[in-house]
């Protein structure tokens, strides 16, 4: 629990927004002119300035890593496990910064932004970005906090891929890359599950190309149905199996088609809930950085060759539970860091919560991260 | 430090690359960097260990070492090091032929089946439990006992050239009788 008085939790939190008006070139050709980066940063920098761990986000969460704002003291942050006075990422030792993407709908520049050019939120018309993009414009936010190099970068999933992206664009900038249920790029299959997210939202009749703010309408169904699919993947079989097994809400089958199963309960209610506070151009973009994420396509796919320029120290963690980063998939970016001679530790943990099992509190794995953390020296 | 590893840790020189299969809480790894500026890996399935190892400060993989060396390129390391573990892998030849692939040179420990208080144990109808076997039957993670002459043999057959052979009872050298008087055995191998 954290209630507002609990010891191990930061307290209350401000976000807080820079502002950065050189223009940020985009992998996809696109410029963004000028753009705004939501933050929350908890603990201090130290006068070495070499104490601060940059926490990057995956795809449905925010900047709002750790603590509560004090008029929503349910608003708890998505990695509060984690982060927090005693837990593994102690801000009394590191000065800890949560950054949000661009592009996303949670306070960075996105598609629900003011288009400069136009006066009226980007839409459509804001760029696809990619993990390089997002870490170009975390760099930004590094400089604006005088932060020159970070002791570490950690991030689960995409989160993981922008910490793996962090020691190739910026090999001096950081010393530890903490790389949890990654991937070094997406497989056929994941990608299809992003693209049967995509067509729901982009076939839904309230979209209308991505211009419906202006409209006053919301795809809800599109979005319902991306969450519902995206949830399928995070979760293990035996995770849902232990979790709902075949219960029936209505104590019988139905014969009809209301809910009938708990499994089909829980997926509306994600669905529903998800729509209420998610946009919907940034879910397409999300999925796309995803899908393009992929270091190794300029080497000839050779992942080895692509990370010949990282230098940082790696944590690379994979759950056996998880089948949409399954372990192997690790194990790839463990052996291209092998081949390299990097210093890199690997954990294999047997925790049963699927791909999401890294926002989860499993002892063994939340020992191993305070143990690591532990020895980064400051 | 337990005696072979203490052997072990001799026979590695310095700034060698070592890999250590099986490699506890890293311990090891620990004294051949901090005496010999020997940088390595360990390879660790154990939670326990694993967590140990990375409070020790040593780069731990955590990968079942029956399923091989996959991780590893061929001829990466100078040194690959399986102690106390030889007698617990089922699928011994291919581990063998896997550490040769990896690393130059190979350094094995196990506990010697073939010392007189295990035989005599057998002899008196009874599966041996000593200092170097500690576990009961029924709880063992033992799977494949061998003596020196065993796995001598063993090197034989995958041509593996033994260089160095140490044979240790309670920390000491056993040079007499060492099949019979040496409770634990250390080899350095190459190939061919």
């Amino acid at each position: 629990m954290n209630a507002p008085h609990d010891p191990s939790s930061v307290g209350a939190v401000t976000a807080e927004k820079a502002q950065f008006d050189q223009p940020l070139g985009l992998k996809g050709g696109a410029t963004l002119p000028s753009f705004e980066i939501a933050y929350e940063t908890y603990g201090e920098l130290n006068a070495a300035r070499s104490n601060a761990v940059l926490v990057c986000h995956a795809l449905n969460a925010s900047h709002h890593v750790a603590g509560y704002y004090a008029e929503q003291p349910d608003n708890i942050g998505w990695w509060d496990n984690l982060v927090g006075p005693g837990k593994p990422l102690d801000p009394r030792r590191f000065f800890v910064v949560g950054s949000n993407y661009i592009g996303s709908c949670f306070g960075s520049t996105g598609p629900a932004s003011i288009n400069p050019a136009t006066g009226k939120p980007w839409g459509a018309d804001f760029p696809v970005v990619t993990v390089e993009d997002w870490v170009e414009a975390q760099a930004r936010l590094a400089d604006h906090l005088g932060i020159e190099r970070f002791a570490a970068v950690i991030g689960g999933s995409l989160g993981a891929m922008q910490a793996l992206q962090w020691t190739l664009s910026y090999p001096e900038r950081i010393r530890h890359s903490i790389v949890i249920a990654a991937a070094p790029r997406l497989t056929p299959q994941n990608i299809a599950f992003n693209e049967v997210a995509r067509q729901a939202i982009m076939t839904d009749p309230d979209f209308h190309g991505g211009h419906y703010y202006d409209r006053g309408v919301v795809p809800v169904r599109g979005l319902r149905i991306a969450r519902m699919i995206g949830h399928i993947t995070y979760l293990s079989g035996e995770a849902m199996a232990e979790k709902f097994g075949r219960l029936l809400r209505r104590g019988a089958p139905g014969f009809d088609f209301d809910v009938d199963f708990e499994v089909e309960s829980y997926l509306r209610y994600q669905g529903d809930k998800f729509s209420t506070y998610f946009d919907a151009n940034t879910y397409l973009r999300i999925t796309k950085a995803l899908d393009y994420f992929d270091p190794a396509a300029d080497y000839g796919g050779n992942l080895a060759a692509a990370l010949a320029r990282a230098k940082a120290a790696f944590l690379v963690a994979s759950f056996k539970s998880d089948w949409r980063f399954p372990p192997p998939r690790s194990r790839e970016i463990v052996r291209a860091l092998l081949d390299n001679r990097r210093i890199v530790s690997y954990l294999e943990l047997d925790a049963p919560g699927g791909h999401d099992a890294f926002l989860l509190e499993d002892p063994r794995y939340h020992s191993a991260l305070r143990a690591y953390f532990a020895n980064i020296a400051l | 430090m337990r005696a072979d590893l203490a052997a072990i840790a001799q026979w590695v020189a310095p700034q060698a690359r070592v890999l250590d299969l099986g490699c506890g809480d890293g311990s090891l790894l620990r004294t051949l960097w901090h005496e010999r500026q020997a940088p390595g890996y360990g390879v660790e399935i154990n939670d326990a260990a694993v967590l140990e190892c990375v409070e020790n400060d040593v780069n731990v993989l955590q990968v079942d070492l029956e399923s091989g060396l996959s991780l590893f390129g061929d001829r990466t390391f100078d040194c690959v090091i399986l102690s106390e573990t030889l007698q617990t892998i089922h699928r011994t030849e291919f581990l063998m032929r896997e550490m040769l692939r990896v690393g130059r040179e190979v350094i094995v420990s196990f506990p010697n089946f073939g010392h007189w208080n295990a035989r005599l144990q057998v002899a008196l109808g009874r599966m041996p439990v000593s200092e170097t076997l500690p576990y009961e039957w029924y709880e063992t993670p033992n799977v494949h006992h061998c003596t020196t002459v065993d796995f001598e043999d063993l090197c034989r057959r995958l041509g593996v050239r033994i260089r160095e052979r140490l044979v240790l009872h309670k920390g000491k050298p056993v040079t007499w009788l060492p099949n019979l008087l040496g409770s634990v055995a250390v080899y350095r191998c190459t190939a061919g």
